[in-house]
């Protein structure tokens, strides 16, 4: 059963990272609030760390080099998801929404 | 230390040792496509959340099979433990109730297709390019293993640790600023 050795093989981890990077995009063309957008940016991160991930541990001579640009990669998504945070508080105080489609001060 | 290509002897029997692990790794990968799929299409953005804390689950599972059980401990730590949370309370202090459930109303009735089509075309770009590319495989020197991750970051790799770390300051101060702004 062939199936069951996927977790062996650099593919299989390959196509979870383009998996999770579609459904990245998916939700940031589909969503209307800027926390569903936030939501799906993590996913696009998430897509990129397992990436880094599978290829230091199947071809890379130094398997730490992945790693640590793994952990470097979620330092900045907990910086950019603390800073969306609190701009969306601030938006919220100003417009009483987070809808995308009613922040359009500047559209003249 | 484990083997470094993909084994492409024998395929494991169900009930033996391997076998189980094999079960577990897709029980792993279900439980990220059906927290990705949760957080993308789900009508409530705290349904959205929850489903974000899923998928990382499962994502931890899969740096566990990666061999960096480090790593799988950071994910639960940074991202479900704190990014996910983070978000939860945006949507508790930014969100009035009624309007919890205006996130997928889409803008127009093609939006939906033409997002889905197109990220399905990603999707399968991606995964034929990781499908029919000959990969090279260098022989492994390094161990990769919690010491030579600890080491590389503070030698190799300290310049971008000290950067990374007055990244996050910088954050938290302009959290603090942004969010105190028009305070009343």
């Amino acid at each position: 059963m062939q199936l069951l050795n996927l977790y062996n093989c650099l593919t299989t981890y390959l196509v979870i990272g383009a998996l999770l990077f579609s459904f990245g995009v998916y939700g940031m063309v589909v969503r209307r609030t800027v926390i569903g957008m936030l939501v799906s940016s993590e996913f696009i991160l998430a897509a990129a760390s397992t990436n880094f991930m599978a290829f230091s541990r199947f071809t890379s001579p130094e398997p730490a080099v992945g790693q640590i640009f793994t952990l470097f990669i979620m330092a900045i998504a907990a910086a950019e998801a603390a800073i969306a945070v609190s701009i969306l508080i601030a938006v919220y105080r100003n417009y009483k929404s987070i809808e995308t489609d009613d922040l359009t001060d500047l559209q003249g | 230390m484990q083997t470094l290509v993909a084994q492409t002897g024998a395929a494991p029997s169900l009930f033996s040792p391997e076998g189980v692990v094999g079960i577990i790794f897709l029980l792993t990968v279900a439980l990220v496509v059906a927290g990705a799929f949760i957080a993308v299409n789900s009508k409530r953005l705290v349904r959205a959340v929850a489903g974000l804390a899923v998928c990382f689950t499962g994502l931890a599972g899969v740096y566990y099979f990666l061999l960096s059980p480090f790593l799988a401990m950071m994910q639960m730590l940074i991202y479900v433990g704190a990014v996910s949370i983070l978000i939860a309370f945006g949507i508790m202090m930014a969100t009035p109730e009624e309007q919890q459930s205006v996130g997928m109303k889409s803008r127009s009735a093609l939006a939906g297709p033409l997002a889905a089509s197109v990220s399905g075309l990603l999707f399968a770009a991606l995964s034929l390019l990781g499908l029919k590319t000959e990969w090279q495989v260098f022989p492994r020197e390094g161990a990769g293993d919690i010491k030579a991750v600890g080491l590389a970051l503070l030698t190799n790799y300290g310049y971008v640790f000290e950067l990374i770390s007055v990244v996050l300051l910088l954050a938290i101060i302009g959290a603090l600023v942004l969010a105190q702004k028009g305070r009343n």
